[in-house]
């Protein structure tokens, strides 16, 4: 199994790399280095974004609120920064690290404590986060001009080469990659979602678990709105509109199962950079930037064939191996 | 505990069983009405200008083109799959008949365009869904991006205008009184649905392959033909709404129609299907439509922008859901 979950995310390595050559054989700068780095750095975000959905999506929930967690937290700390300039940049991070954690616990404890399916709980709250963005900014934006120019700046800062935003897109998948792989929490996430009763056999509170999945999904939104308000410098009721099943569509690209107990770290961040490298390499190639919405649709179409179909074949290589034992 | 010993609880097919009245009362359509009735009542002590024949009668275009995708979506979701593309759809049907509307077509020409190209769309879906036996809310979230996406490539930046004259009916036109076109439709539909769903064969099926759908297989009941013929009646509503809002707007862009499949979905849980299959009422579908509109338009009335609207349709939602939720809990809590 492990070995055909590694093939997986071979295979859609090889699609991207596939498509890098085949962009910079009509455009040769394309594959130039630092292009790929800037191609890494618009990609940071949803890399992010997927990764807390990953986590989610592998307990058997969906989580529909997380652009518009994204955007009441940005909101926030945007008028944060607005109003008390002199409020340092690590402070805000946490400030909005908490905010969002607030609006994930939500979700959390709905699903966990009032049994409600996850997808009706995040549809409503979906339409509840993106209201009090509006109430609490009485419909206003927050300009460019209001911002600080180290709110604007610090994710702009090179660490030996590199922007600040791409060293928080590596530090978190290497996060997510310890959690996943090496800890208690991962294990019990991964098994919550292949087998929920076998799982509360082996003692793991399913609820509780499901609970601190939606926790990690509104912490990574809270993180993200920061770093999407700073760097598209507009804070509106508007940002990110419609995101949320962009984020679904990279975890689904990158392999994850909506059925939840199949995915990876790798896949999550695959799938990110392979929507992002359809976004960059259209405008390269002359077509319309119209046509990106039709093929990132039927990219994800593809793979969810794809998908099914190394499923289905790994369910039958169980049941034969539970027949020979 | 030793009453209870003799008579194992069966499994709880909640539609059409011979209720007695305590449990109607209880029912979920009876909470419906009792917020809805609430509503009603506090938009007319909010607003002067609610209690009206034409503010009522424009209120009812708030939710009838919804209401139309919601019916055919209800028996979707009853049947535990789910369609994310039909706002998808409406934008896609609405080019075509914008595109058609360049070449001259007349309004039966486009009328028939819209409702083909929706219907076409749905059996996309279907055929995906049933044939590769794909996670349908995947596969459409997929389609949405798709359909969407070619409604961008035809359109661009542009809108197409110049519906012909009597296209407007459609969405703009009484047949009697204050009583609009949508109104009438939404109701033929919405009775057709429940008799579709309560009362034949076909709805039969439904529920029993929503609640167990390896059960119906062996039963005999063709699972995926079912679903099949539910995606279809979904796009085919998506297209018969596509129709009714081009004609409104009188214009096509390609973001037309942008956010509609939540606030479908939306109506449908709101009206008491279960998300997870297997239960649901067309009933309760029709009253949650009404409720929604109520909402939206009384808060409309109070100059309540429609963001903050959306405020009061997340809350209702997850309240009305969750009543239920901590009613028996307190009664189980009780009991024990």
């Amino acid at each position: 199994m492990k070995t055909l979950l590694n093939n997986r995310e071979v295979w859609l390595a090889a699609a991207i790399v596939a498509m890098i050559g085949l962009v910079s054989s009509r455009f040769a700068g394309f594959a130039h280095p630092g292009n790929l780095a800037q191609l890494f750095n618009d990609t940071s975000l949803l890399m992010i974004l997927a990764l807390g959905q990953m986590v989610v999506i592998l307990t058997r929930s969906i989580d529909l609120s997380m652009a518009a967690n994204l955007c009441f937290t940005g909101m926030a700390v945007a008028m944060l920064n607005a109003a008390f300039p002199a409020i340092p940049i690590p402070l805000l991070i946490i400030v909005a690290l908490a905010v969002g954690l607030v609006l994930g616990a939500i979700n959390g404890l709905l699903v966990w404590k009032l049994d409600i399916p996850s997808i009706v709980v995040t549809l409503g709250t979906l339409t509840i986060f993106r209201g009090a963005t509006f109430v609490l900014s009485g419909g206003a934006w927050v300009n460019a001009d209001q911002m600080s120019p180290a709110f604007i700046g610090f994710q702009r800062a090179q660490i030996l080469g590199i922007p600040v935003l791409s060293w928080v897109a590596i530090i978190v998948i290497a996060l997510f990659f310890l959690v996943m792989t090496r800890t208690a929490l991962g294990r019990s996430i991964y098994a919550v979602g292949v087998n929920p009763t076998a799982s509360v056999y082996a003692g793991i509170d399913v609820g509780r678990t499901k609970f601190i999945a939606f926790c990690i999904s509104g912490l990574v939104a809270g993180l993200a709105g920061y770093l999407w308000i700073s760097r598209y410098v507009i804070a509106s009721v508007e940002v990110a509109n419609g995101y949320e099943l962009n984020i679904i569509a990279a975890c689904v690209i990158g392999g994850i199962s909506i059925a939840g107990g199949i995915g990876s770290v790798g896949g999550a961040v695959l799938g990110a950079l392979f929507l992002g490298i359809i976004a960059s390499a259209l405008p390269v190639v002359n077509i319309s930037p119209f046509w990106q919405m039709a093929i990132s649709g039927s990219a994800i179409i593809l793979a969810v064939a794809l998908n099914a179909r190394g499923e289905r074949k790994q369910g039958r290589i169980i049941l034969r191996k539970a027949e020979a034992a | 505990m030793s009453t209870t010993s003799d008579t194992i609880a069966p499994r709880q097919i909640p539609d059409r069983l011979d209720r007695p009245l305590v449990s109607l009362v209880f029912s979920w359509e009876a909470l419906l009405v009792l917020v809805a009735v609430a509503i009603f009542v506090a938009n007319s002590l909010a607003s002067p200008y609610f209690l009206d024949a034409w503010s009522l009668s424009d209120l009812t275009f708030n939710f009838t083109e919804k209401g139309l995708i919601a019916l055919a979506m209800a028996l979707l979701i009853i049947s535990g799959e789910i369609d994310l593309s039909v706002a998808a759809i409406v934008a896609l049907a609405s080019t075509l008949m914008g595109m058609a509307v360049q070449a001259g077509v007349g309004t039966p020409g486009l009328v028939a365009i819209g409702i083909v190209a929706g219907l076409a769309c749905g059996a996309f879906n279907g055929l995906l869904v049933t044939r590769f036996g794909l996670p349908s809310i995947v596969v459409t979230i997929g389609t949405m991006s798709l359909f969407r996406g070619i409604a961008f490539i035809i359109l661009g930046d542009q809108a197409y205008k110049g519906y012909p004259a009597g296209f407007a009916f459609f969405g703009q036109g009484y047949v009697w009184w204050v009583v609009s076109f949508e109104l009438v439709l939404f109701l033929a539909a919405a009775i057709v649905y429940g008799f579709l769903l309560h009362r034949t064969s076909f709805g039969r099926r439904v529920f029993a392959i929503g609640n167990n759908p390896v059960a119906a297989q062996y039963s005999g009941v063709r699972v995926g033909r079912i679903k099949f013929v539910l995606f279809c009646l979904t796009g085919l509503m998506a297209g018969i709404a596509s129709v009714l809002i081009t004609s409104r707007l009188g214009s096509t862009r390609p973001s037309i129609a942008q956010g509609y499949e939540l606030e479908v979905i939306t109506m449908v849980v709101l009206g008491g299907v279960s998300i997870l299959g297997g239960a649901g009422s067309i009933m309760g579908v029709v009253l949650a439509a009404f409720i929604m509109g109520l909402v939206t338009f009384g808060l409309g009335l109070l100059n309540v922008p429609g963001i903050v609207m959306s405020i009061f349709i997340g809350l209702l939602l997850i309240t009305v859901i969750a009543l239920p939720i901590v009613w028996r809990r307190i009664k189980g809590r009780r009991a024990a």
